[in-house]
C-alpha cells in the first residue's frame, strides 16, 4: 500500500507523518501521529465525536482524507490545555457536562469555534453550534450551560 | 479494500483520469463513508482546481462551482435566497465540507439542496464540455434521471447555473425532519412561483424523498399555473401533490405516511409564501 507524506500543523506544532492511501484523518491522527483526543464514533459523519478544527473551521476527521490536511492547521482537544485547563474544559467540569466523556472532545471543538467567532452567543447559537455533535448521556443541557458560562469569562485569544 | 487516491492539478486532467473503476471525491462527506465502509471503487480522483470553488453572478443567473460548500453558500451575499436551504443541510461540520455538486448525487435521506436546485430550474455544466456558451448546460432533471444508471460515461460536474428568483419571496423551501435542529429529512419541498401581474407563470414544485430522486410535482404545478395564490387554489394544488409520485418506505417513514402528509406540508409552505 502506498504511503503518502503529510506535513501539517497540529495544535501549533509542525508535524510530519506518513498516511496510508485512502486513510481518513481520524485514523491518521490517532494511529499515525498519536493524538488520541478525536474519537471514533460512527465512521459515517453522523455523531461528531471525531470533530477537529481545520484552518479555523470544524471538520469531521472521519470524513476527511489525511492527505487533505497537507500544509494546513489542525486543532484537536489535546491542544486546548496549555499548562492549565482551557476555560471551556473548566466549565465542562463545573457544570457536569461530561458523563461518559466520549463526545466531549468533539463538543469542545465545536464550542471553541463558536466562541472564537461569537464571544457572546445566545442559547440558540449554542444549540446550533453543537447540533452536529451527538451526546447520549447528558441530554445536552449541562453542555449548553457550560458553553454559555464560558462565553462570559473567555480569556483573550 | 484498499483504495488509490489520485490528485490532479486541473479539472480537465481529473476528467481524463475518470473511468468505470474510479469515483470523483469533492467534500468527501459521501465518498469517505464508502471508503471507511470498504465499499468504494478502487480509484478515487480528486482535484484542487480553483475553478471548482468559483461563484459568479451574471444577470439573472448565478454560476456556482461544484466544489462550493454549504458554508460558502451561507457566506456569499449574492446567494441569500439559498441560505434557508444550505442552513438545514447537516450540522456545522458537514456544512463546512459538503459541496453543491455532491448534493446532486446524495441519495435520500440526504440531497435536500438538489431539491431546491430542481425547483429553481438549475442547469448542470459538465467538465470538459466547454464551460461557457448556450447548450453546454443540461437541465438538472435530466441529470437526476440518469443518476445511478450504469454504462454512462464517467464524468465530473463542473458547475451549476442557478436562475436567481427575481422576487426572493417567490421561492420557498421546507425540510421536514423529526429531530431539531439537525435531523435527516422525512421529505423536503421546494417551490418557485414567479408571478406576472399577480398570476403565477412558470410554477415549479419539487419534492425530495417522494421517489428515487428529487422529483417535480407536475400535477400540483398545473393547478397553480395562471392562478393567484389564494386558499381555494392552494387546496386544489395540495389535493394532487402526490399524483405521479411514488414515495419510498424506509426507516424514517412509510410510503403511506409520506402520501398522507405531503399535501399538508405543501399547504403549509404555500400558505407561508402567500403571507409573504
Amino acid at each position: 500500500m502506498a504511503k503518502k507524506p503529510v506535513t501539517f500543523t497540529l495544535n501549533g506544532s509542525e508535524r510530519a507523518a506518513f498516511a496510508d492511501d485512502g486513510q481518513n484523518l481520524l485514523e491518521f491522527l490517532r494511529r499515525g501521529v498519536g493524538d488520541l483526543s478525536p474519537k471514533y464514533g460512527c465512521g459515517q459523519g453522523t455523531c461528531g465525536a471525531c470533530t477537529v478544527i481545520v484552518d479555523g473551521q470544524t471538520h469531521l476527521s472521519c470524513l476527511m482524507l489525511a492527505e487533505a490536511v497537507q500544509g494546513r492547521r489542525v486543532e484537536t482537544a489535546s491542544g486546548l490545555a496549555t499548562g492549565t485547563l482551557h476555560p471551556l474544559q473548566e466549565a465542562f467540569m463545573e457544570h457536569f457536562a461530561a458523563q461518559c466523556g466520549y463526545c466531549t472532545p468533539g463538543m469542545l471543538m465545536s464550542a471553541k469555534v463558536l466562541l472564537d467567532r461569537n464571544p457572546s452567543p445566545t442559547r440558540e447559537d449554542v444549540v446550533e453550534a453543537i447540533s452536529g455533535n451527538l451526546c447520549r448521556c447528558t441530554g445536552y443541557e449541562p453542555i449548553i450551560d457550560a458553553i454559555l458560562a464560558t462565553s462570559n469569562i473567555r480569556r483573550p485569544a | 479494500m484498499t483504495v488509490q487516491v489520485e490528485n490532479y492539478g486541473t479539472l480537465a486532467e481529473a476528467v481524463r483520469a475518470m473511468g468505470p473503476d474510479a469515483m470523483f471525491m469533492a467534500g468527501g462527506t459521501l465518498v469517505m463513508r464508502d471508503i471507511n465502509a470498504g465499499t468504494a471503487p478502487q480509484r478515487i480522483v480528486r482535484t484542487m482546481d480553483p475553478a471548482l470553488v468559483d461563484i459568479r453572478a451574471s444577470g439573472d443567473t448565478v454560476t456556482v462551482g461544484a466544489g462550493v460548500t454549504m458554508a460558502h453558500i451561507l457566506a456569499h451575499r449574492d446567494l441569500g435566497f439559498l441560505s434557508p436551504v444550505a442552513r438545514v443541510v447537516g450540522g456545522p461540520q458537514i456544512r463546512n465540507m459538503a459541496t453543491v455538486g455532491g448534493n446532486i448525487f446524495a441519495l435520500h435521506p440526504y440531497g435536500d439542496f438538489a431539491v431546491a436546485l430542481l425547483a429553481l430550474g438549475a442547469r448542470v455544466v459538465m467538465a470538459g464540455q466547454g464551460l461557457t456558451g448556450p447548450g453546454s448546460a443540461r437541465p438538472l432533471e435530466d441529470m437526476l434521471r440518469d443518476r445511478g444508471r450504469t454504462g454512462s460515461t464517467p464524468a465530473i460536474v463542473a458547475s451549476i447555473d442557478i436562475p436567481r428568483p427575481r422576487d426572493p419571496r417567490a421561492f420557498g423551501f421546507l425540510k421536514v425532519s423529526r429531530i431539531k435542529p439537525k435531523g435527516v429529512s422525512v421529505m423536503s419541498i421546494a417551490v418557485h412561483l414567479p408571478r406576472e401581474g399577480g398570476r403565477i407563470r412558470g410554477a415549479r414544485i419539487a419534492f425530495g424523498a417522494m421517489g428515487p430522486t428529487p422529483l417535480r410535482a407536475a400535477a400540483a404545478e398545473r393547478v397553480l399555473e395562471g392562478q393567484s395564490l389564494d386558499a381555494a387554489t392552494i387546496a386544489r394544488a395540495t389535493q394532487v401533490a402526490c399524483d405521479g409520485l411514488d414515495p419510498p418506505t424506509d426507516a424514517l417513514a412509510s410510503a403511506w405516511y409520506r402520501r398522507e402528509v405531503a399535501g399538508t406540508h405543501l399547504k403549509r409552505l404555500l400558505e407561508k409564501m402567500e403571507r409573504g
